[in-house]
């Protein structure tokens, strides 16, 4: 097999595995610099799915083609929504994020298969009929080469994540709302004094983050999964999780971790067929990413540090 | 003022019926009728010997993964990685019920001693991780989880099996199933773990209440600067806690592997006892005996749940539903804390 064959059969499924990651790592991103942790990513992930899911089965015949775009925009605004239970616990409650975000796996999990049963009669649902489908981008993929590796039979999501990544970058890092939402995270005091709201920019951050994981959840299933069951979403979240700190809370950061975890994740499934991967146990390229997390935390690849105020409550007055 | 301890008692209780009374709306919305179905959760929990049987066979892991989280939580770490403890401690039980040879009461203590050391090296990662090198126990442990189902997972496959899903049973030596028990609930799983669980229970009580270490595991937990001021040793407080949180957590998964299946079996997903066991410390404020009752309610609930299906039509996830809804009332006491205390000011 030729180094350039190697790539193509490696680049577009890494891409493929990567793209729920991404978005859902966005999502803990702004969530995470503005001070909340989220270990909800997972259950934000499950709900999205589960919308996907059912709103796909339900209006395939009205919107026929469009179906998988409209479905990961409801499932958006789902993940919108529930996300703000985390957020009023989290910001308003004062609970313990890590806690509430326990609460919002158990309950997310919970509630898809309960509502699964209820509608379906099942324990899971049917395929969907419209899921999303690879395709050659025109023109693109006729050039040479380059073409083939990173335009042909491909995912539209995978790029709508690569794209986001940078406009989460410049939303982050290059606008006033960036610089208020990373001051919260670091000083809410600080920022409090400068005439930020605290709290506001928290629920902001929050249920960013609660519409990136339901983008990230549906684009899963309807790429990877094709229906919801209890299996559907099984650390996903928890891989997303750790790519936003494998990439020091940074957009970029997490998409680099996220296409790497994607490309370890893919090459568990295709490995078999490429020389020297081969002989690899598969149980390897399974635990790397959580492995390389660890070790990131340790400070053996460079440290990660958190937010400061990252998983601290802000309340008003207290110093 | 309403003094702590009612708050203590009284947060907890409010939850869960916070938690039931949701349940019970849900119900209505979808058009069970809700008494029915909470006499089907009855029934299926204690409705008869056999179900009453694997109840306890259910609150066993419970009450050893609540202690898990609790203990940890008493010196202010947040051990989310007891799911990862009770695999290993699961895996090395069944591992050495498999292949040791030797007389039960040398074989079961050493498979059970053996799953807690298991449990508590997985704990010891994180631990050391934090006290040397500041690292968040919670991400770490997180990873963790899934590093222990992959691999034991492989190890199962390759090393326990020939490529089968499951290992072969253990030795009747290793096992702590009990045909007494089985023969008086109607052939439940119920095993004789329950005793180990409530022992581990009174141990937690016993080193966090009356000894100078569980002195000293509270102290860091209140306050690490003031701990080191007044000499102790921060550092070591912290791992010792996870080693011990994690051998309770091993000790959960020996529940498992050697009394109610008697082997293991290659997992695409969590077993959820360790996450649920967070549910149980919280719930039970972290004391020995809150953890029990907690562990019991839960257990309860779980195995109770299973009767809803067929005796009235709910499907048994609702029962995960209330248990989010109760962590999520028990996590936001503060304004639980605020109502009471808003009540009491009206009333004088």
């Amino acid at each position: 097999m030729g180094f350039i064959d190697l790539l193509q059969s490696i680049i577009p499924p890494a891409l493929f595995f990567s793209a729920p990651l991404i978005f859902t790592a966005l999502g803990g991103v702004f969530s995470e610099r503005s001070g909340v942790v989220n270990i909800g990513l997972e259950g934000l992930m499950v709900m999205g799915a589960f919308v996907g899911v059912v709103f796909n089965l339900t209006f395939a015949d009205v919107f026929g083609a469009w179906t998988p775009w409209i479905s990961i925009i409801v499932a958006m605004l789902i993940g919108a929504l529930f996300s703000v239970i985390h957020a009023v616990a989290a910001v308003s409650f004062h609970a313990d994020q890590v806690v509430s975000g326990v609460a919002i796996n158990f309950l997310a999990l919970g509630l898809g298969i309960f509502l699964t049963k209820q509608w379906y009669d099942k324990g899971q649902t049917d395929m969907v009929s419209q899921p999303f489908y690879t395709i050659d981008i025109p023109i693109l993929s006729e050039i040479p080469v380059i073409g083939d590796i990173l335009f042909s039979n491909m995912y539209l999501t995978s790029y709508l994540a690569i794209i986001l990544a940078f406009l989460a970058w410049y939303v982050l890092y290059k606008t006033p709302f960036g610089l208020r939402l990373r001051a919260v995270g670091e000083h809410p005091m600080a920022a409090d004094t400068n005439g930020i709201n605290v709290y506001k920019m928290r629920y902001i951050a929050v249920i960013l983050s609660g519409a990136l994981g339901g983008l990230g959840g549906s684009v899963f299933a309807l790429t990877i999964a094709l229906n919801f069951s209890h299996a559907t979403i099984v650390g996903q979240g928890f891989m997303a999780l750790a790519a936003v700190i494998f990439g020091k809370w940074h957009p970029l950061g997490a998409m680099g971790a996220a296409l790497f975890f994607g490309f370890a994740q893919s090459l568990s499934v295709i490995g078999a067929g490429i020389p020297l991967l081969a002989d690899v146990p598969q149980v390897f390229l399974l635990i790397a990413p959580y492995v390389l997390t660890i070790l990131a935390l340790a400070g053996f690849i460079g440290r990660a540090e958190a937010p400061k105020a990252n998983g601290q409550p802000y309340i008003k007055g207290s110093r | 003022m309403t003094s702590n301890k009612t708050f203590n008692i009284l947060v907890p209780l409010i939850s869960v019926f916070i938690g039931l009374l949701a349940g019970a709306i849900i119900m209505l919305i979808f058009g069970y009728n809700p008494i029915q179905g909470y006499a089907a959760l009855w029934e299926g929990a204690f409705g008869d010997a056999y179900f009453f049987g694997e109840t306890v066979r259910q609150v066993t892991p419970y009450i050893l993964t609540g202690l898990a989280v609790g203990f940890a939580f008493r010196s202010g770490l947040f051990n989310i990685g007891a799911e990862g403890q009770v695999i290993v401690g699961w895996l090395s039980a069944v591992w050495i019920g498999i292949t040791v040879d030797a007389p039960m009461y040398i074989h079961l203590p050493l498979a059970i001693f053996v799953a807690a050391l298991a449990g508590a090296i997985w704990g010891f990662i994180p631990g050391i991780l934090k006290a040397r090198l500041g690292v968040h126990e919670v991400i770490v442990t997180i990873m963790l989880n899934y590093i222990a189902l992959y691999s034991s997972n492989a190890i199962i496959r390759n090393v326990l099996s020939d490529s089968e899903n499951s290992t072969e049973r253990i030795a009747e030596t290793a096992s702590l199933s009990s045909e007494w028990l089985q023969s008086l609930t109607y052939f439940s799983r119920m095993h004789y773990g329950i005793l180990i669980a409530l022992f581990a229970a009174m141990i937690m009580w016993f080193i966090i209440e009356r000894t100078t270490i569980g002195y000293e595991l509270k102290s860091v937990g209140f306050n690490k600067h003031a701990s080191k001021y007044a000499g102790m040793n921060v550092k070591r407080n912290i791992v010792l806690s996870m080693v011990i949180a994690g051998a309770f957590a091993g000790l959960a998964g020996s529940m498992e592997g050697l009394g109610t299946f008697g082997n293991m079996t290659v997992s695409g997903g969590f077993s959820n006892l360790g996450f649920d066991g967070i549910a149980v410390a919280l719930l039970g404020a972290n004391t020995a005996i809150g953890i029990v009752l907690a562990a019991i309610l839960f257990g309860a609930l779980k195995v109770g749940a299973l009767n809803m299906p067929t005796e009235a039509g709910v499907p048994n996830e609702l029962v995960d539903i209330i248990i989010a809804l109760i962590i999520f009332s028990v996590a936001s006491s503060y304004i639980i804390r605020w109502a009471i205390l808003r009540f009491k000011k009206e009333e004088k």
